[in-house]
């Protein structure tokens, strides 16, 4: 059988409700939704626990799914709303971190105290800022893909990075960091 | 009204990515073990949770019991 035509049996099976097919479907797409939720939420273990909250939601959400639909993408949406809701239950609890995890190639001119106030600064911005921020300058997504998994336009993400490097140039002033 | 200007800031871009390395560069940006069997016990887990609406109704009818208790005979003879 034609591997397209699998896929589609597959996924005829999974909007079915059929758990050979989710598991299939769970297989082939874990590590991607994995390391979409880790571009976000920037933590491991946090990432494996929402990779499996997001397959939680589609697979109770399965009789929603259009089989003629791309089912990666799909995932990739749900992933964001579930990453969304993790970060806007842990907004409260961000601490100035101890201990960053170095560049590649690390820019002698910035120094551990400068990028620990950058990183304070960045991990109090409103989630929705953050994650467009993120997903754009940090990760360097194509803002049409982050526009589809946030359900918003690409003008719209272009609009919440802007506001993002706004709120975060004022509270790196007020830290007595000229950006 | 004045549009926003979307062209970023280079300086504080570059600032950001060397406080946050973008994931791709961590050693962990890959998953390195399967998660099925924590999803297999997550929809165990849940299989067995008895939903919020079927405790709202046996608190309805327990209230209903106790304000009447005549109705108790009829409620056993149309189980």
């Amino acid at each position: 059988m034609p591997v397209l035509e699998q896929q589609s049996d597959l996924l005829q099976q999974f909007s079915r409700g059929d758990v050979d097919a989710f598991e299939a479907l769970f297989r082939l797409h874990q590590s991607e939704v994995y390391r979409w939720i880790l571009r976000i939420v920037r933590d491991p273990a946090a990432a494996e626990d929402l990779t499996v909250e997001t397959f939680w939601r589609i697979h109770r959400a399965h009789a929603r799914f259009d089989p003629a639909r791309s089912f990666g993408a799909w995932a990739r949406r749900i992933a964001s709303n579930a990453a969304l809701d993790y970060l806007r239950s842990t907004r409260q609890e961000s601490e100035l971190p101890d201990d960053l995890p170095q560049p590649s190639q690390p820019d002698p001119a910035i120094s551990q105290e400068l990028r620990r106030k950058t990183a304070y600064a960045f991990s109090r911005l409103p989630p929705k800022l953050k994650i467009a921020a993120t997903l754009a300058l940090i990760e360097e997504q194509p803002y049409q893909e982050i526009a589809d998994a946030l359900g918003v336009s690409a003008g719209a993400v272009k609009l919440r990075v802007f506001r993002a490097l706004r709120i975060l140039r004022k509270t790196l002033k007020q830290q007595g960091v000229e950006p | 009204m004045k549009e926003p200007d979307h062209k970023p800031d280079e300086r504080l871009e570059h600032l950001l990515k060397q406080s946050l390395p973008p994931t791709g560069t961590r050693p962990q940006a890959a998953l390195d073990r399967d998660l099925w069997p924590a999803m297999l016990h997550r929809m165990e887990r849940q299989s067995f949770a008895i939903p919020w609406f079927d405790w709202a109704l046996l608190a309805a009818l327990a209230v209903c019991l106790a304000a009447f208790p005549r109705a108790i005979p009829v409620l056993l003879y149309h189980l």
